[in-house]
């Protein structure tokens, strides 16, 4: 199984993750997101951040999670390239997200930056699982 | 199966029928030539837009259309006040991304010997690309001010002059902000990066007027041949995009509330004067007025350096327009005048002399119409027409539109190459990343020229002056 793999699209950027299980999927989905963004080689792994979000289905809470990302990229001014996602299932059947991502704050100098992810968006966004868990991105650059 | 059908040399029809749940004909406004560049997605999202309730007339694409989310990318729809909806797909991530343009009283023989010192004194005072923020750290006061007042706000504040205001579409400033409906998150991500370009397909650009098409027009647009002009394209940072993507949320779940049914949810929307709608555009606004307080900032700051290397001279606003925006606007519909909610996906707004929203100064021959080419190619100067009332609400193509994929354009091209390319045809280049320069490569974009024929042909607005870059910011 590939982690992830970057489709076709004129425009923007295209995206699958996979995963033997959703966490794992989710994870893979957040290092195709930040590759397209940065060169995850020229990042060190030097703090975490913590993440906590919830939602009614994992699809929901997969785009709350990517867009999460996205906003911490921005307003903590860091780079990331470890992402450890765990998930849980309460009794009304709603998803709950805990991740620690590792990373450090941008450096001009040494960090690769590649494509502005503006925002992750809903067109064709969707979770499929087979043989292994699947979700399709397309980010808006 | 409907099939698409050909209008006239220009016009291309989507049949009610072509896509389920169509309520109006789409309609695709490209030569035959440009008709074979777009995607058969793209004709599905046009006709996917045609199926929203109370759209007016006609699901519309612009020649330079490609595929988006939801909306194509040089989309345009109007909705009924009555029955009609609104839709962040409507107006995209980057809300008022947009395009300015400023004239100089510098001839080009002045300049291009400067041409590499200028540049990078630019690319110095305008913060871009990726993880760069503003010189100017915005307070929170302050970010709400821009969110009411845009441009007004930013010459309070000592940017730009008054004058610069009537040659912004809306004044700079687009009535019916509410700050309140732009959350925690909008508000971070928006404050330091106010007085920042981005990156991607933004730019900064030093031009030179190249060709004339019409001595009167370009007259009154202060346009001459060989004279010196700044063209600056951004939108409204990590504030819109995220003002979007919070009120996408809040508008999937209207579409259950209300019973809407939508192909696709990057059309989610709600019904024009029920609260999510309200609030949406009351977000978007304050997204909108952000935007035209960031170029005007980005004005400033190039006018600062001008300064320093030109003493004396003189950078003044042709026009600002908005390419990614929902306005309310009276248009005639059978007969009637209505007020419509008109969403422009990467189109210009291309009024003509009769509508009071084109300042004085150019109301006897109608708005100037901006498109900017890709990276290394023309841009145009056009004129607004009456006629584009009638086709198009007013509406022109936004640019090139893009035609190869950027893994594509990785694999043909290296920043270096391209680079290269482009000095060899006398165009400076500064990027913060070589990547960015192989995946703007012009030849990634359809042929801007074809693009504004077709507005041209048309009559929905007529050509100006032709633009060519000298030296390009890029983020």
């Amino acid at each position: 199984m590939i982690p992830f793999e970057y489709l076709e699209h004129t425009a923007d950027i295209k995206f699958r993750a996979y995963g033997k299980t959703p966490e794992e999927m989710l994870s893979n989905a957040a290092a195709a997101l930040f590759k397209s963004m940065v060169q995850p080689e020229t990042i060190a792994i030097k703090e975490t951040w913590k993440v906590e979000l919830k939602a009614f289905d994992l699809e929901d809470l997969a785009y709350q999670w990517l867009s999460e990302i996205v906003f911490l990229f921005e307003t903590e001014s860091a780079v990331f390239a470890a992402f450890a996602v765990k998930l849980e299932q309460d009794a009304t059947q709603s998803w709950k997200l805990q991740a620690e991502i590792g990373g450090e704050r941008i450096d001009l100098k040494r960090h690769a930056f590649g494509n502005e992810v503006k925002a992750i968006t809903r067109h064709k966004f969707g979770i499929k699982k087979n043989e292994v868990w699947c979700i399709q991105v397309i980010l808006d650059v | 199966m409907v099939e698409i059908s050909k209008i006239n040399d220009n016009i291309y029809e989507v049949p009610i029928g072509y896509r389920p749940g169509m309520r109006v004909p789409g309609r695709i406004f490209v030569s035959a030539v440009l008709r074979e560049m777009v995607e058969p997605g793209t004709v599905d999202q046009v006709a996917n837009v045609a199926s929203l309730p109370g759209i007016v007339k006609y699901s519309m694409a612009m020649p330079d259309a490609h595929l988006g989310y939801g909306f194509p990318i040089g989309g345009v729809a109007a909705f009924r006040e009555e029955g009609g909806i609104i839709s962040p797909g409507g107006v995209g991530f980057d809300i008022n991304c947009g395009v300015r343009l400023l004239r100089t009283d510098l001839q080009a023989e002045a300049v291009q010997p400067r041409i590499n010192t200028l540049i990078d004194a630019l690319f110095e005072a305008i913060p871009s690309g990726l993880g760069a923020t503003g010189r100017l750290h915005a307070s929170d006061q302050q970010l709400t001010e821009a969110f009411i007042n845009g441009s007004a706000w930013a010459v309070e504040e000592g940017y730009g002059v008054e004058a610069d205001l009537s040659h912004c579409e809306e004044n700079g400033h687009m009535p019916g902000a509410q700050p309140s409906q732009v959350g925690v998150k909008a508000r971070k991500r928006g404050r330091p990066q106010l007085g920042t370009l981005g990156s991607g397909n933004h730019f900064l650009e030093i031009q030179k007027v190249e060709e004339i098409y019409d001595e009167a027009k370009a007259k009154q647009f202060g346009l001459f041949k060989g004279q010196i002009t700044v063209m600056i394209h951004c939108g409204s940072r990590g504030a819109g995009h995220q003002i979007c993507t919070d009120h996408l949320e809040v508008l999937s779940k209207a579409v259950k509330k209300y019973n809407i049914d939508i192909p696709d949810k990057q059309l989610a929307c709600a019904p024009l004067g029920s609260p999510e709608a309200d609030n949406y555009f009351g977000a978007m606004v304050c997204a909108a007025n952000y935007a035209w307080a960031n170029r005007h900032i980005i004005a400033h700051w190039t006018r600062e350096v001008f300064e320093r290397y030109f003493p004396g001279s003189k950078l003044d606003l042709v026009y600002d327009v908005a390419h990614n925006v929902a306005k309310i606007e009276e248009h005639q519909v059978d007969g009637k005048r209505e007020r419509l909610y008109v969403h422009r996906k990467g189109a210009t707004r291309a009024f003509g002399p009769s509508r009071s929203e084109v300042p004085d100064t150019y109301r006897n021959v109608g708005q100037p119409v901006l498109i900017p080419g890709s990276m290394g190619t023309s841009s145009y100067v056009l004129c607004g027409s009456d006629q584009a009332l009638d086709l198009t609400f007013g509406s022109a193509c936004h640019g090139a539109g893009r035609v190869m994929s950027r893994s594509q354009a990785l694999k043909l091209f290296t920043g270096q190459n391209v680079k290269a390319a482009l000095n060899r045809d006398g165009i400076v280049v500064k990027a913060t990343s070589p990547g960015m320069l192989a995946e703007e490569a012009p030849q990634v974009y359809k042929p801007s020229g074809d693009v504004v024929d077709v507005v041209h042909n048309l009559g929905i607005a007529t050509k100006v002056a032709r633009l060519v870059p000298l030296g390009v910011s890029k983020g």
